[in-house]
């Protein structure tokens, strides 16, 4: 009864002997084998083919699909073809339908026939689920993105498992489109505007996922079961459809002006997000264009062309790049001491019930579930951070993410003091004052004369140095800046600062906590502004600087639209408040005068009491605001769009060689990950050092490369 | 507070397939508790007009009460079934009785007036828990003499009860089971037992997903040939062989049980109505008589006697066992009335799961045939004893009083 294929061997089948499928591509693939088993349908249906997708490992490795995976299932087929049987069922393993192309093989590829390859195995073989002898049904038990899902889509029919705990198309996050099948397969099933949400929107929304009642909504399964008896329940459907009693209806798609009106709108805010400059979405646009009038074969070919030349793409290995950064090197940050020197932490203090210190107190009740208290100088601060926190645990409950006792414990944990004393018998104390030295080592050596000898006191200063802050104390082995980016409930990045004295106890001791946290930490050594900051200080002094020399506002906010940054760097400007920057681009100036520019104009700007350089009207049109005008003296050298975005460029190469240089961080990956992570710079750039290197910027400012040649780009 | 004593009726039961245990059985890598699970929605689903939350207790046996059986098996399969989290549930044990106890336990205190509807059920995944995994009998059985050194060890039982009634002969206990397997294979045939059954997804890491849906351990075209050479494994020259007895199953049952009024409110069926139930003890080393005693008992607490039940389903752990019960009520080894469909030495015998199977049965037939009144599932039970339910058939037409 029961046909496995445990034995691939790495002999191509005849079907496949076009193509370029050499051992390089055979490499280290993690098989996803496709066991067929032959099966009585209920109900006196007949016989079924069902074929499980199953890489042998538990679902924290998740099926994917390479070469021989996809040779697998092209041999299931065959038997399942040779056999009397009425339909063709697939599922997943527990938990886990698939989840698309084994792409840990992309960056060796150097030829693009290899990449043809790739994309013509996976629609020969899952394009034959489409046209099958019988009736095809994939059975979506789990987790379904990218190739996994185009396997469903292929399928005449789904069934789906309310349980299911992701579903997407994500290719167009990492720089590819969904080519084996989805951009032809899905617009047509459920209508242009709302395959352009999963194929594009979501991808470029920090790859939101759907939920399975979202899948249903949106019409991409026909039936939903709850997880339980989820296989019996959908091969009683498939029983069912076989044997007529139930009729699969579908709503029609509108394949008229709407289709090509979702296009052109999404189009046009294409152009006004990335400006070219990632080109997977755009060219998943044209497919679901060319997708309402071509038919399956031209749609598929036109895939094909796609994958190929984004897979040849530096965007996509930078994406690529990214993705490892981020799911990888974020998980297990580099040089940091062992974990098991690092000491439990059983309360906490936040010193300061500001905001910053409300959402760091939130953010340490709900992930450490320890006692957290707030202090500052007078009772109706401390009271009003308090209430804050419990308005934030509210929130939370009324979302439904947490019930009545966990909103009752959280609550619970949280309290507040003018009393330093408070924090007694804390494990971790960390303050979010006032950005001044003085205050801040004042605060350290009041918390220091209460607290135990081995208590973590961090700072989540943003500029000044942890170092400095250290030096007065008994005790400066225990101090780490803990460098959190706003808003700090969203952000995924935290800077990990050591400082000269911090000891590896403490170290490991921050990066548990971090870890707990649920933040992608990164270890930082104790220089001016870390990573972040210290590059988006120096971009944007560069930018400000070339409207004093008089270019204009408009022209230099434009200048980096080609980078497809995700806001322009005035908005930033805005979004961070001209008073900060301005604060930061003097300190980094103090540090580092010859390169860290400090606007005059500003200056003036940020004491007139400006928000930000645009004013925007009801409309949302922007302009230059008056107060802006009025305060800003500009010079009579305007430089052209390029001229701005080339000093830019250069001098984030030059900033980023200079932190190497300084050890700031132990490799340039760190430096990438930051960018990605706290400043949202897109997968497409690989944060910033593989645009650098591939638009010859590092080259012409260092001499060198970044990375080599392949790492994050094509290598040819 | 007054009590008025209330009706008992089975509303509906299900079963999974069974199949056989070890490693190439199809429920080899399924968990005891998902099987259980299946049949508990299954039973939801083919009963709508029942609100779970009416659901005032789960009880579910299992004879090795641990691993994926453990875990108090009728509350956890409750919750993975879905059921409100205000259904309680509890575990049962009476080893083979277990799922029959499962529904004697919870219509008592329907009766009573305590509960008002009830969900029983039995499992028994013998591939993942072997006979006697775990056990620790106590020394004292042997060295006070408590029970036979045999006892504990049921195919000897069966040999010890051949001892006893020399009459019952290895042929007669093979010609009961071929016709067993006859009667299983002609009930498929007839499409009887296919609508009892749950279909379970079955995955084996080897070779994926499949679907069970027919019972496996089934052997048809059994003949007295193919049984006279089978091994006597449990004494030389013995008589009890893997032919005239139950084998080693996987499998669960479940079963509605509501009060008469409440099954009225709500529309439920009422399918049997419980007229009596009685278990008895008996010389552990000879427990396949068990049924007999309690069989007594349970006809003498009803007033009633053999001949007024018209349909019997006997559990066959061993042909033995079935022969020594109706040889005592002087019924013939091939009587019609005598588990029609055939019974365990062909289906077989997860142990806790099979008397909610009996059960299950006699509701069928007792639709089939509305010329009886009353019908008894019975069974024997490890360590000596016997169970038996007489059930009322609410079909009944009175037009043959038996």
């Amino acid at each position: 009864m029961t046909e496995t294929d445990q034995t691939i061997s790495h002999e191509i089948p005849q079907t496949f002997a076009d193509l370029a499928i050499d051992e390089s591509l055979l490499g280290d693939e993690v098989v996803t084998h496709a066991k067929l088993q032959f099966i009585d349908l209920p109900s006196g249906a007949g016989r079924a083919g069902l074929i499980t997708l199953d890489n042998g490992f538990d679902h924290t490795k998740p099926n994917t699909f390479g070469p021989l995976g996809l040779i697998s299932l092209n041999n299931a087929l065959d038997a399942a073809e040779a056999e009397d049987i009425v339909a063709l069922a697939i599922t997943g393993k527990p938990f886990i339908f698939a989840v698309g192309a084994d792409l840990s093989g992309v960056p060796k590829i150097t030829d693009p026939a290899q990449a043809d390859s790739i994309a013509q195995m996976g629609h020969r073989v899952l394009g034959r689920l489409g046209s099958f002898k019988v009736p095809t049904f994939a059975l979506v038990n789990g987790a379904a993105m990218g190739g996994g899902l185009e396997t469903a889509l292929q399928c005449n029919f789904r069934t789906l498992s309310s349980g299911a705990a992701a579903i997407a198309l994500p290719e167009c996050f990492l720089g590819l489109v969904p080519g084996w099948g989805g951009t032809y397969l899905l617009p047509n099933l459920i209508g242009a505007e709302k395959a352009i949400d999963v194929i594009i929107n979501n991808p470029l929304a920090q790859n939101r996922m759907l939920k399975p009642k979202q899948v249903m909504d949106l019409g991409i399964a026909d039936i939903m079961y709850e997880p339980a008896d989820f296989i019996e329940r959908s091969l009683q459907w498939v029983a069912d459809v076989i044997s007529g009693k139930v009729a699969v209806e579908r709503p029609d798609v509108d394949r008229g002006d709407a289709w090509q009106s979702a296009v052109d709108r999404t189009r046009a805010e294409l152009d006004a997000r990335l400006h070219g400059a990632a080109p997977a979405p755009v060219r998943a646009l044209d497919l679901i264009e060319l997708a309402r009038t071509a038919d399956q074969a031209t749609a598929f070919a036109a895939e094909d062309k796609a994958l190929v030349d984004l897979i040849m793409s530096d965007e996509l290995r930078a994406g690529l790049y990214s993705f490892d950064l981020v799911q990888k090197r974020a998980k297990r940050p580099v040089g940091v001491p062992d974990k098991s020197l690092a000491r439990p932490v059983n309360k906490v203090g936040v010193v300061g019930a500001g905001l910053m210190a409300s959402q760091l107190c939130m953010l340490f009740v709900q992930r450490l579930e320890v006692p957290v208290v707030m202090t500052d100088l007078d009772q109706e601060r401390v009271d009003k951070g308090v209430a804050y926190v419990h308005g934030e645990i509210d929130k939370l409950q009324a979302k439904g993410r947490i019930n009545a006792d966990k909103a009752n414990r959280f609550k619970a944990l949280v309290t507040g003091t003018t009393d330093k004393a408070g924090f007694a018998d804390a494990d971790f104390v960390i303050e979010a004052v006032f950005e001044d030295l003085k205050i801040k080592k004042q605060v350290f050596a009041e918390v220091e004369a209460v607290v135990s000898d081995t208590c973590i006191l961090a700072t989540n200063t943003s500029s000044l140095s942890v170092t400095d802050m250290a030096a007065d104390l008994k005790h400066p082995e225990r101090v780490v800046g803990f460098h959190f980016f706003n808003p700090v409930a969203v952000m995924p990045l935290l800077e990990i600062v050591r400082a000269e004295e911090t000891d590896d106890a403490s170290l490991a001791t921050a990066f548990a906590v971090g870890k707990s946290l649920r933040k992608s930490c990164v270890l930082v050594k104790d220089a001016p502004a870390f990573v972040v900051n210290r590059l988006l200080t120096r971009f944007l002094g560069e930018v400000t600087k070339s409207v004093d020399e008089g270019t204009p506002f408009e022209v230099a906010d434009r200048a980096l639209d080609p980078l497809g940054l995700p806001m322009s760097p005035f908005v930033l400007l805005q979004l961070v408040g001209p008073a900060v920057a301005f604060h930061v681009s003097e300190t980094m100036n103090d540090a580092f005068p010859d390169r860290f520019y400090v606007s005059d104009n500003m200056r003036r700007g940020v004491a007139a009491g400006i928000t930000g350089i645009w004013a925007f009207d009801e409309a949302g049109n922007r302009s230059v605001d008056p107060k802006v005008l009025e305060s800003f003296d500009q010079g009579d050298a305007p430089l052209t769009p390029e001229q701005v975005r080339d000093r830019a460029q250069d001098a984030l190469a030059e900033e980023v060689q200079l932190m190497l240089d300084e050890g700031v961080v132990a490799d340039v990956r760190d430096i990438d990950m930051c960018m990605i992570l706290g400043a949202g710079w897109g997968f497409h750039l690989g944060g910033i050092a593989p645009y650098l290197d591939r638009a010859g910027v590092s080259e012409r400012v260092n001499g060198k490369r970044f990375l080599e040649p392949g790492v994050a780009s094509d290598p040819r | 507070m007054a009590r008025e004593v209330r009706s008992v009726y089975f509303v509906d039961g299900a079963r999974t397939p069974f199949g056989k245990a070890g490693k190439k059985g199809i429920f080899a890598e399924t968990r005891a508790d998902d099987l259980v699970v299946n049949v508990f929605r299954e039973l939801l689903r083919r009963n709508t007009e029942l609100p779970p939350e009416r659901i005032d207790d789960v009880a579910v046996a299992a004879t090795t009460q641990t691993g994926d059986q453990g875990l108090t098996i009728g509350r956890s399969a409750a919750l993975l079934s879905g059921l409100p989290r205000s259904v309680p549930g509890y575990s049962v044990d009476r080893m083979c009785a277990g799922a029959m106890t499962s529904v004697t336990s919870l219509s008592a205190p329907i009766m009573a007036g305590l509960y008002d509807v009830a969900l029983a059920g039995g499992v028994e995944h013998m591939g993942r828990h072997p006979m006697g995994e775990g056990v620790d009998p106590n020394p004292r059985f042997l060295a006070e003499k408590l029970v036979d050194p045999e006892a504990l060890l049921m195919g000897k039982t069966a040999e010890n009860l051949h001892d006893r009634f020399p009459h019952l002969t290895k042929e007669r206990a093979d010609a009961y089971a071929v016709a067993s397997q006859e009667k299983t294979g002609k009930a498929y045939a007839n499409g009887k037992i296919q609508p009892m059954l749950v279909p379970v997804a079955t995955r084996s890491a080897e070779g994926g997903f499949g679907l069970a849906t027919t019972d496996e351990p089934p052997r048809p075209g059994t003949s007295m040939e193919s049984l006279a050479g089978l091994k006597t494994p449990f004494r030389p020259h013995g008589r009890v062989t893997a032919g005239n007895a139950a084998g080693l199953n996987d499998g669960a049952t479940a079963a509605i049980l509501a009060a008469g009024d409440v099954a009225d409110e709500l529309g439920l069926q009422k399918r049997m109505r419980l007229v009596s139930f009685a278990f008895a003890g008996v010389e552990p080393e000879v427990m396949g008589i068990g049924p007999v005693p309690s069989t007594e008992k349970a006809l003498s607490k009803a007033g009633l006697s053999i001949d007024d039940i018209g349909l019997f389903e006997v559990n066959e752990a061993f042909a033995i066992q079935v022969l020594a019960f109706l040889d005592h009520f002087g019924i013939a080894d091939d009587d019609p009335r005598v588990n029609p469909y055939g019974g365990a030495i062909a289906v077989g015998h997860p142990l806790a799961s099979s008397g909610i199977r009996l059960m299950t049965y006699l509701a069928n037939q007792f639709e089939e045939q509305p010329e009886v009144r009353y019908g008894l599932t019975t069974m024997c039970i490890g360590l000596g004893m016997g169970g038996t339910v007489i059930w009322e058939n609410p079909n009944y037409d009175g037009k043959k009083d038996n």
